[in-house]
């Protein structure tokens, strides 16, 4: 074999650190090197230019790039390569600089450790041989898996393209979040009115099936080719013959249920429509507070229903859909706020958040808009809003910022103006972050036009005092403690990841951060893909963001989406385990420890149980070939003897320069 | 007010500060929580998130000259509240500490009943409480402090008005002797069992 | 019960809170709690101790907790927050290799085992328990409105006390409830009432005392229960220079919590120190039934 290396400078982000000449030097000695040189940078046109002219004029068989990590450049190099007339595979990376300049300072070690890296990389080339991959179909079809905005907007994106979009939502009405606000920021039109026709479209386009009060219970398969297995909750209602009349909310007994829509400001029926405007529009039954289903008596919704829809027996049911791509846009939810015991942790009727807030003055909501104290329903007079509850905090693990609460705390101040106009608002905040178009002018207008007495710091406790409550604070720009009384107290709470987000990202298998938010493919280039084909990302299940960039991120995650079914045929990863039939013993363990059911038993001419690999499935995750104990099982570009020739190569005495 | 040159922080003050409170003064980032809870802010003359503040500009003769250091109680308000769990009022002591190594002293009747409480506790092993009014009034010179309460305690019989001395007294002595560095005065050394 | 503690009454338990140390000792006894005394016990080093150096005050800390180890005393209970305080924070931070030959320095011993201190509240409503607690009860304390008081230093800092809600203690309101009292959320239960500072500063105590009064009075409660010598003198013995410097008429009696508890239990004023208390606590007692 010929082989080439290739030791990028990286500008100065390796050659700093590393002496790239020596590398190359040293390797020109490696068995099988013919051609060493090192370059400015060889992801550049002249750079892969310059690998492509070597390959031709050296007669080159395979190359090694030593610069950055895979992920970043092993697709560049390995288009050069085929530029070249070469396989794709005869390419091996050796990651020198995030393995090696950017953790170390010591030139002369790191020069070693890099040299050290292109001679595995070397030794493993000389074992690799040309793969070719075989191409699949697509089914055009894409799961969507949460309903609010950014969800929505994906689905509907997919769907006017002509593609068949499944959308999955935990609750029994699609809407998210915004649909519990009242008004946006920073326009202040009505959120309903601008997501309200949205949802219309969801339940109307005739290439969406929606799948309300349901959860992703399973996923297998592969880009492309998903199986998807969704379980549909039960609601104890036929939803077929329900028509959202709301009899039965009328007359049920049991009106004291969590009402979860309103964020527990109001409680409601133990059966229900959570709110008119609900898509789709039918009534569930909360188990816990229902008393046929807890109790076995009553009934009345079943007697009062006109077209016979309750079914006291009704189970959970699963369904399957085969999907090509899926965009997981599962939303946040609240930080658990009551951990603040100085803010009274739940005992003061009177401090609310900022969502129940939202219900307060929605004209829809449990006051038809009309904001109460809810201890006493006094209107009140006082009202005092406290930023950064559960953000920017590490004593409660949230050091991150939720990124909206300084505006809808502006809008919400704006607003009880208007909804009172003899009250006072005051704001207690760190920073104000309003870095979006128009913000930061709402946010001066919020101080300027309504009055709102914007305090800098943070409020150490909250207590009753009679039937008001003291709020104590700091006024850093006065440079002392402050106190204030307010009839109603709103705590702008921190967003987290959705409840369960983790979980799903394992069924996704994909990855997700420290406090359960998706990880994206990369920070600025990738922000809708993921680690993972085929699976895409849109709003605040990537992390805090505002319904303008939600939207966008649901369009983005569309676009990716139609990119991918633009092509009829995908190609598949050729990096995948294959058997060899001489050497298998049929003893099946493989299928057993295989985590994507990618081996199948057959049976050879002579009618002996052997293995196979399901090419399509297999993931190449290798967790077979340790588990075969006759070596009958060998991933593709990464076999026994590749990786034995990596460490071999690691292993021998240090080399002489 | 003083203009403060950013470029002259007398960085050896914070970094015995952050040795000794083995806190980081750069984790906080003045969002004013310590002194919002502060039950003593009223009184002092610089509040707790301002020398916080002081702090990281390095600025030593200001915080140790400071009265809010001798009229923090430790009451923990700021170090179970701070956002970015910093133990502040562990960096108050450190600081009353530096103040009275420095010689500062701007509350001078606190400071004056610590050391009487103190001399009372090294002379009987335990703190005999006419006794530390009696060295306070001694130091101060104020001898209508608490006069009132007097008539209030007296029939009581919540004074003692004898010292409980204890067996380990001297123990304890030494433990002070030990901690100024003093020589141990011939008579006491040795032979004494603890 | 049998249970056998160490225990640390801490200096002002015999002087100006002889009434905690005594109502303390009653209480246990009726509760079937032995408390053993540390043998020849010393001062802690209380605040001024540590205002001037760690080091010292975890020496002075400490020789009581060996003492108590020495006498086979794995636990000790002091009724005393700021004893409780010192105690426990000069065990926690001789878990540091380098601090803990510092004190040794100082104490010229080894400090091979030292005792776990816990607060008196603590090993009754853990140790004891509601339940036998509410078992003992003769006298229910029916018809007494009582916010409790805990200080600034029971329960901080959390990481050191390892015990109840920093923010929102309820330790004292649950056995004063298992005692038959009416016990009012007291929002300030937390607040510091001015500490040591009463002789030196008297502006500060009656400022910080006055605030807890006043919430107190506007909760219309009988009594104040507190767990401090240090609180329980500022808001009774200082209650008048409060008054004075605020222009109030407070009378409020202020308990220890453990007075409270015995006079369930059937002990007599006597036996509970009430004669002790500056605020006269009989008229509200009377009010309630309970003398």
């Amino acid at each position: 074999m010929r082989i080439g290396v290739f030791v990028c400078h990286c500008g100065s982000n390796i050659a700093a650190t590393v002496d790239c000449p020596s590398v190359a030097e040293a390797a020109k000695l490696f068995p099988d090197v013919v051609f060493a040189t090192d370059t400015m940078y060889a992801c550049s046109e002249p750079g892969q230019d310059g690998i492509i002219q070597a390959i031709k004029e050296h007669r080159l068989d395979g190359c090694v790039v030593a610069s950055c990590s895979p992920r970043m450049h092993e697709p560049t190099f390995r288009r050069a390569l085929e530029r070249a007339g070469l396989n794709r595979y005869m390419l091996e990376m050796a990651n020198i600089r995030e393995h090696v300049s950017w953790i170390g300072k010591n030139k002369e070690l790191n020069t070693g450790k890099a040299t050290e890296l292109v001679r595995i990389a070397a030794e493993k080339l000389r074992l690799n041989t040309p793969l070719f991959a075989n191409q699949f179909d697509v089914t055009k079809r894409v799961l969507v898996i949460g309903g609010g905005v950014a969800g929505i907007q994906a689905a509907l994106d997919c769907a006017d393209a002509g593609i068949q979009v499944i959308m999955v939502e935990r609750e029994t009405s699609i809407g998210g979040k915004m649909a519990k606000l009242d008004k946006t920021f920073p326009t202040v039109d009505c959120s309903s009115c601008i997501l309200g026709p949205k949802m219309v479209d969801v339940a109307q386009h005739p290439n969406i099936t929606l799948y309300a009060a349901s959860e992703v219970e399973e996923i297998s398969g592969y880009v492309g080719n998903f199986d998807v297995k969704v379980r549909r909750k039960a609601t104890y209602v036929n939803w077929a013959s329900c028509t959202g009349c709301g009899l039965c909310m009328e007359k049920c007994p049991s009106k004291k249920s969590h009402d979860a829509f309103n964020e527990g400001v109001a409680t409601t029926t133990a059966i229900n429509i959570p709110f008119p405007q609900a898509i789709p529009k039918k009534a569930a039954i909360n188990p816990e507070f229902c008393m046929k289903l807890q109790k076995g008596k009553c009934g009345v919704c079943a007697k009062v229903c006109p077209t016979k829809c309750i079914d006291f027996e009704q189970q959970d049911t699963i369904v399957s859909e085969k999907v090509g791509a899926i965009v997981a846009a599962t939303g946040y939810d609240l930080f658990d706020w009551t951990v603040y015991g100085q803010y009274g942790a739940g005992r003061y009727p009177d401090v609310v958040t900022s969502l129940q807030y939202e219900r307060m003055m929605n004209a829809s909501g449990p006051t038809s808009g009309h904001i109460q104290r809810p201890s006493d329903g006094r209107e009140p007079k006082r009202v005092v809003f406290i930023q950064c509850v559960g953000s920017r905090d590490k004593s409660v693990n949230r050091p991150y910022c939720s990124g909206f609460c300084c505006m809808y705390t502006a809008k919400q101040a704006v607003l009880t103006k208007d909804h009172i106009p003899d009250s006072d608002s005051y704001v207690f905040y760190m920073d104000i972050r309003s870095p979006g178009k128009g913000y930061d002018e709402f946010t001066r207008r919020a101080q300027e036009q309504y009055g709102v007495q914007y305090v800098r710091g943070r409020v150490s406790m909250v207590y009753p005092k009679g039937d008001v409550l003291v709020v104590r604070g700091a006024d850093t720009l006065a440079g002392t403690q402050v106190e204030v009384e307010a009839d109603l107290v709103v705590l702008a709470v921190g967003v987290e990841a959705s409840k369960g987000a983790a979980h799903l990202a394992e069924k996704l298998r994909i990855s997700y951060d420290q406090y359960g938010f998706f990880m994206e493919s990369h920070p600025k280039l990738k922000p809708v893909e993921t680690n993972t084909a085929g699976v895409y990302l849109a709003g605040c299940s990537q992390g805090p963001k505002d319904i303008p960039t939600s939207v966008g991120q649901g369009s983005a995650a569309a676009a990716k989406v139609l990119t991918l079914f633009a092509k009829d045929k995908l190609e598949s990863d050729p990096q995948v385990s294959s058997v060899n039939q001489n050497r298998c013993v049929g003893c099946l363990k493989c299928t057993m420890t295989c985590p994507f059911g990618a081996i199948k038993d057959v049976k050879d001419r002579a009618g002996n149980t052997k293995a196979e690999v399901i090419e399509t499935v297999c993931q190449g995750c290798g967790i077979c070939t340790v588990t075969c104990p006759h070596g009958a099982i060998q991933l593709q570009h990464f076999t026994d003897n590749q990786i034995l020739a990596e460490v071999n190569a690691l292993c021998q005495p240090e080399l002489e320069f | 007010m003083e203009t403060i040159t950013l470029q002259k922080p007398d960085s050896q003050f914070l970094r015995d500060v952050r040795e000794r409170s083995g806190q980081e003064p750069s984790n906080c980032y003045q969002c004013g929580n310590c002194t919002a809870g502060c039950p003593y802010n009223f009184a002092y003359d610089i509040p707790v998130s301002r020398i916080m503040r002081l702090l990281q500009l390095g600025r030593r003769d200001e915080i140790l000259q400071c009265k809010s250091l001798w009229l923090c109680a430790t009451c923990q308000s700021c170090t179970t509240r701070c956002p970015n769990g910093i133990d502040v009022a562990r960096i108050v002591d450190v600081l009353r500490h530096m103040a009275r190594e420095a010689g500062y002293a701007t509350e001078r009747n606190v400071k004056a009943f610590g050391d009487a409480f103190l001399e009372s506790v090294e002379k009987h092993g335990r703190v005999f409480e006419v006794g530390v009014v009696a060295g306070y009034v001694r130091k101060t010179g104020r001898f209508w402090t608490d006069i009132e309460l007097g008539p209030k305690m007296l029939p009581k019989g919540k004074l003692g008005l004898r010292p409980h001395s204890i067996q380990g007294a001297e123990h304890i002595a030494r433990i002070f002797r030990r901690y100024r560095g003093e020589p141990e005065p011939a008579a006491t050394t040795g032979g004494e069992t603890k | 019960m049998t249970l056998t503690i160490g225990y640390y009454p801490g200096c002002s338990g015999a002087g100006t809170s002889v009434e905690y140390d005594q109502s303390t000792r009653a209480v246990c006894a009726r509760l079937g709690v032995t408390l053993r005394d540390v043998p020849d016990w010393s001062c802690c080093g209380s605040t001024p101790a540590h205002t001037v150096n760690h080091v010292l005050s975890a020496a002075l800390s400490a020789r009581n907790l060996e003492l108590a180890a020495q006498a086979g005393l794995e636990v000790v209970t002091t009724p005393c927050p700021s004893c409780l305080a010192n105690l426990r924070i000069a065990g926690h931070k001789m878990e540091q290799p380098a601090f803990r030959d510092d004190v040794r320095a100082l104490l010229e011993t080894e400090c091979e085992t030292l005792a776990e201190t816990k607060s008196t509240l603590q090993v009754m409503v853990e140790e004891v328990g509601l339940d036998e607690v509410q078992a003992r009860v003769t006298k229910p304390l029916a018809g007494l409105r009582v916010a409790c008081y805990y200080g600034c230093i029971m329960n901080r800092p959390p990481e050191v006390m390892q015990f109840d809600d920093p923010e929102h203690p309820m330790a004292m309101d649950n056995l004063l409830t298992a005692c038959g009292a009416e016990v009012v959320p007291f929002p300030l239960k937390v607040e510091c009432c001015g500490a040591a500072a009463g002789m030196p500063r008297k502006d500060i105590v009656a400022e910080l005392s006055g605030r807890l009064l006043d919430t107190a009075a506007g909760l219309g409660v009988d009594a104040i229960a507190t767990a401090c010598p240090l609180c329980q003198m500022n808001l009774d013995l200082r209650q008048g220079q409060a008054n004075a410097a605020r222009g109030t008429r407070h009378a409020i009696p202020v308990f220890y919590f453990t007075q409270l508890m015995g006079l369930a239990m059937g002990l007599s004023a006597r036996e509970v120190g009430l004669s002790k208390l500056v605020v006269n606590p009989k008229p509200c007692l009377e009010r309630a039934g309970l003398l």
